[in-house]
């Protein structure tokens, strides 16, 4: 028997079987298609704005996503590179083909984890004393896998129906069949299920483009890989294109409008904003003349270009007379036609922090069922659900740690990754959850840079980092600390700075070489001359330690808020709470709030149409139930 | 309730979820009409017997001031009616009097008022002069809060704007839209300057103006402080202290709430019971909003270097027993006009307090716009405007955010919150997003 099962072979279920296993699970991974673990299904890249910094928070905690895309990465890009560490976006164009293979190893070289081909149709559970418990899955060939803990990741498959113009495919993906029959049974358990959808544009061949003709995007030199682990990276970037609609194009799309589903009425789930589809930016922005396409190659072998700005579920007829109104595409020859798809998803605030659901023990949710998209969303969701997943099934692993009695849970303070799992989790999703920085109040601290440095600790003590990680790790935070010591206590009188070249104002105040290390333009290079030894540091821990002393008066504002917040957190709301014996609460906030179920006071307090008075309210019965 | 004492007619109000049946016990029979003034008899629930003939109004919740099922019964304001009253409400189970501005607290608890609304209806209870009144209405209708909730809206929408320019910068935005963000926020920063430099006007108007009389021993400060007080016949309250005290009395001039203090002599102190007197006086010569600065006539020109110090813009110079000046021409200390007023006699008066009613005027007159009431909104309105002055001068676009984060949080203080949803939400709209 083994202590994790998980269902789903995608970005979500390998990083929790991974987890598992790490954590010392015994772990079973179970797909339909084994061969098909780590396919991209959409776009051909990993990370960007916010979703790097997922990406990072992975890598933290000894994921695997960042290392396979370091392997996978044919260009790398710092996006926001121009503006400061705190809002930059690590992102790199994938070989599908090399990320692919690059999970398929890190998958199989991980010990405690077994590999099965299968459908999973019907949950097993047990009710004892009303508390319900999953122990296993019913295969489709009837096979019963008993484990303790479940973790199941559906992607686009449940219930998925792909819509391409009139045509309607029911399918998870192209040329793979959905999951109907384990939709039922989530149904049987009482889960009620809503209907999101997403899209992909047309896949076109490489050979037909006239390439001569569009903008040239290059990668970074040098580059900047994701994994904390990985070592200077050297390869041959592959560059991007740009090209842009025009209005020829647009009067083509609005000429065929009603034959596209999101507004022939066939598609009912609701689709993301910042993924709009190119019939979506027509009809929203119909003041706009043109729209920007990203053409990215999709492998250094591989003739298939993927024109990212394009989504549509227009009939195939369309989008090739569509496509060739662009200039580049003149000639496209479309491989694989855009579509849309729509799938089930379960209201995330049937979840806790842990990602395990409220109605059943034991069993967990990561990725598109809980409402979000992007593979670095569902990636980070399956790591957590994954180490959860462990720690329910048995208390004997590795870790000893009481605080993680309730489970691993991180916090907005800590993490994206924290913020993302409490905005679901509290506020559920309308529309497909992606992640932004802006969501983050603590932006500054939750930096792609510092993502070690925020997690690996708690990853080690946990027991989900392994040694080689945990020592690296050790290293590198042991330097920067040192070094921040020493440089916090060396001061320099303005004139003594000014002799050697660093102006700062003459108020005659010392000032330690960290403080002067935080103003602008300044680096450890130019203050060199003041450090009495040489730093010995890498490339990475000293931008690290620039980064630090940069934003440090602005950190220190927030850490006040940062405790507040904190406070607020450390008060929990019994889930057994009846909103009803709370006085003073209006209909709304009465409603949201059953919803929400928010776990603690800190979490309640954001959940919109729960007003302050209300907040006030729930903390004084909460007070009042704790004393009698 | 209405207040303890006799009067013509007594208001109880009944709130919360089971005051329909506090109706079907006292008047026996169907609710009236909802929002309607009706006559029934009320009875004591057990006896049966009657109470009084009473005007019942009936509303519903939440089309009530708390928000809750309200019921208002008016009866006839004797103190043995209202005892009785009170015994029968009591004797109906879950009843129980009121607490201080507990109908308020339902109301804020139900969402149907915000705070700076709350507040506005305190002072609006509180309210003894006509400005006071008007104030507090204004604030209490929500006047206040439209505006710091406008410039939230409009904080709300650069900060969106700025976000989108972090989270979307590979996506095709306005070129000069940081240029657009500074400008509006300019706009912003303007606007609440000039609220904030208001002269505290209405702050002043809800806790009251304080005008000191100041000066010489025997320059004839308690002759004028008793005939202002008596002349304004509407005095508000007094507050007596002793000789070497500061002495006040609440006045209305002009419809603003004044408080008027008379101070000990200013000279070289004889004793340190005196010295305490003195100091008193120089406390409130700091903290008086207008000085009233009298000269000894007998004595004129010659005016003690410690008074001719106290003048200021603020002061109106008063010199007093214009009857032993024999030429009264050309009456300035420096700039500063002297207005010649003689106790005794009585003359002059009329003209110097013209002369305070102009400067109450100009100084706090109630302005169209709206006025800060209380220290906790100057403190968050002034937080705001820090940060939006930090946003104009920041260099990065990460930490300039952070400004403009702190300053939709600090108006947020006032009245609500903002949602991060609510900045995607304008990003969104205002954009084409997405690829």
């Amino acid at each position: 028997m083994h202590d994790v099962i998980v269902i789903g072979g995608g970005h979500a279920g390998c990083e929790a079987a991974a987890a598992a296993a790490r954590m010392g699970a015994k772990t079973l991974l179970i797909t339909a298609k084994p061969e098909s673990i780590g396919v991209m299904s959409c776009n051909p890249a990993i990370g960007g704005l916010a979703k790097g910094t997922l990406v990072r928070e992975i890598d933290a905690l000894d994921g695997i996503m960042a290392r396979a895309a370091d392997i996978g990465g044919i260009q790398f890009r710092v996006l926001n590179r121009s503006k400061g560490p705190a809002v930059r976006g690590p992102r790199a164009q994938q070989d599908r083909k090399l990320y692919r293979n690059a999970v398929q190893d890190l998958i199989h070289v991980q010990d405690n984890l077994e590999i099965m081909a299968g459908m999973a149709e019907d949950l097993i559970i047990e009710e004892e004393n009303g508390v319900k418990t999953i122990s296993g899955v019913i295969l489709a060939d009837g096979q019963q896998v008993k484990g303790g803990s479940v973790v199941l990741t559906t992607g686009t498959f449940l219930r998925g129906l792909i819509h391409i113009g009139e045509e309607q495919i029911s399918a998870g993906r192209i040329g793979d069949k959905p999951a109907i029959r384990i939709a039922d049974s989530l149904n049987a358990a009482g889960f009620a299920l809503d209907r999101l959808k997403t899209g992909t544009p047309p896949r076109l061949n490489a050979s037909s483009i006239c390439w001569d003709k569009l903008e040239v995007q290059h990668g970074d030199d040098p580059i900047e890989p994701f994994s904390f682990l990985s070592n200077k990276l050297e390869i041959d970037q592959v560059p991007c294109h740009i090209t842009y609609t025009n209005p020829k194009t647009h009067s083509l799309i609005k000429k065929d409008l009603k034959r596209s589903p999101m507004y022939s009425g066939a598609i009912k789930g609701l689709g993301p904003r910042y993924c709009p589809s190119i019939e979506d930016k027509i009809v929203r922005f119909h003041d706009r003349s043109n729209h920007q396409i990203f053409l990215e190659p999709e492998g250094r072998d591989d003739s298939t270009v993927y024109p990212n700005g394009i989504s549509t579920s227009l009939p195939r007829s369309t989008q090739v007379e569509m496509v060739r109104t662009i200039i580049g595409l003149e000639k496209a020859e479309i491989l694989q036609p855009g579509y849309a798809v729509e799938y089930d998803f379960i209201d995330p605030r049937e979840l806790r922090q842990t990602l395990e659901t409220i109605r059943i023990k034991k069993f967990f949710l990561a990725g598109q069922i809980n409402g979000t998209t992007g593979y670095e969303e569902a990636a980070a969701q399956g790591l957590i659900a994954g180490i959860n997943a462990a720690l329910s099934t048995s208390k004997s692993f590795n870790f000893k740690e009481a605080e993680y009695n309730d489970g691993f849970v991180l916090g907005r303070a800590d993490s994206l990754t924290g913020v993302m799992l409490d905005d679901l989790t509290n506020l559920g999703a309308s529309e497909p959850y992606r992640m932004f920085t802006s969501r983050a109040e603590y932006r500054l601290l939750l930096r792609p840079d510092n993502a070690d440095l925020r997690l690996t600790e708690k990853g080690i003590s946990i027991g989900v980092v392994g040694s080689e990680r945990a020592n690296i790790y050790r290293k590198k935070s042991q330097r920067i600390e040192d070094c921040r010591n020493q440089l916090q206590n060396i001061f320099f009188s303005p004139n003594e700075l000014s002799d050697k070249g660093i102006q700062i104002n003459f108020d005659g105040r010392k000032r330690s070489i960290w403080e002067v290390l935080g103003y602008p333009e300044m680096s450890l290079q130019k203050l060199s001359p003041f450090c009495q030894q040489d730093l010995k540091l890498k490339t990475d821990e000293r931008s690290q330690l620039e980064i630090q002393a940069r934003y440090a008066t602005y950190l220190k504002r927030q850490a006040a808020d940062i405790e507040s917040f904190k406070r607020d957190e450390a008060v929990r709301i019994p889930i057994s709470i009846n909103y009803d014996c709370v006085g003073g609460l209006s209909l709304e906030a009465r409603e949201k709030l059953c919803a929400a179920k928010p776990e603690t006071i800190g979490a309640a307090s954001r959940i919109p149409g729960v007003s302050p008075a209300a907040i006030l309210a729930v903390l004084g019965y909460v007070r009042r139930q704790a004393i009698s | 309730m209405t207040p303890p004492g006799n009067g013509a007619v007594a208001v109880f109000r009944v709130s919360g979820k089971e005051a329909s049946l506090v109706f079907k016990n006292l008047a026996q029979g169907e609710l009236p009409p909802p929002r309607l003034a009706s006559v029934r008899w009320l009875r004591k629930s057990k006896s049966n017997e009657k109470i009084d003939r009473a005007l019942v109004i009936w509303m519903p919740g939440p089309e009530s001031f708390s928000g809750e099922d309200v019921l208002e019964l008016h009866v006839h304001g004797g103190s043995a009616v209202k005892i009785a009253l009170v015994k029968a409400l009591e004797d109906i189970g879950n009843c129980r009097l009121a607490n201080p501005g507990e109908f308020s607290a339902r109301a804020f608890l139900s969402g149907k008022l915000d705070l700076t609304e709350i507040e506005g209806i305190a002072d609006l209870i509180a309210a003894e002069t006509e400005n006071q009144r008007k104030q507090a209405l204004f604030q209490a209708q929500g006047g206040l809060s439209k505006l710091y909730e406008g410039w939230a809206k409009r904080l709300l929408s650069q900060l969106a704007h700025l976000e989108a320019e972090i989270d979307f910068s590979d996506e095709p935005l306005p070129q000069d839209l940081n240029k657009q963000i500074h400008k509006e926020l300019k706009n912003i920063s303007m606007e609440m300057y000039k609220h904030l430099s208001d002269g505290y006007r209405g702050e002043r108007l809800r806790d009251g103006i304080k005008i000191a009389i100041l000066g010489e021993p025997n320059a004839g400060k308690s002759s004028l402080f008793n005939i202002l007080a008596e002349k304004n016949a509407a005095i508000i309250s007094e507050f007596p202290g002793t000789t070497r005290d500061v002495l006040e009395v609440k006045i209305d001039i002009i419809g603003m709430p004044v408080i008027l203090c008379d101070t000990a002599g200013i000279r070289l102190p004889q004793g340190k019971i005196e010295a305490e007197g003195i100091r008193r006086s120089y406390n409130e010569a700091e903290n008086c909003d207008i000085k009233l600065i009298v000269i000894d006539g007998a004595k004129w020109p010659i005016i003690p270097e410690k008074i001719k110090s106290l003048i200021d813009e603020d002061s109106l110079l008063i010199i007093n027993k214009s009857e032993l000046i024999k030429a009264p021409r050309d009456i300035k200390v420096g700039i500063h006009q002297g207005n010649l007023i003689s106790c005794k006699e009585l003359t002059g008066i009329e003209e110097i307090m013209k002369k305070m009613e102009t400067i109450l005027q100009t100084k706090f007159g109630r302005s169209e716009s709206a006025v800060i009431t209380r220290e906790r909104h100057r403190i968050a309105v002034k937080n705001c405007y820090d940060a939006i002055k930090r946003f104009l001068k920041a260099t990065e676009i990460e930490l300039g955010a952070e400004d403009l984060r702190l300053a939709v949080r600090s108006l947020g203080r006032i009245t609500g919150k903002v949602e991060v949803d609510d900045i995607l939400d304008v990003v969104f709209k205002d954009f084409c997003i997405g690829k």
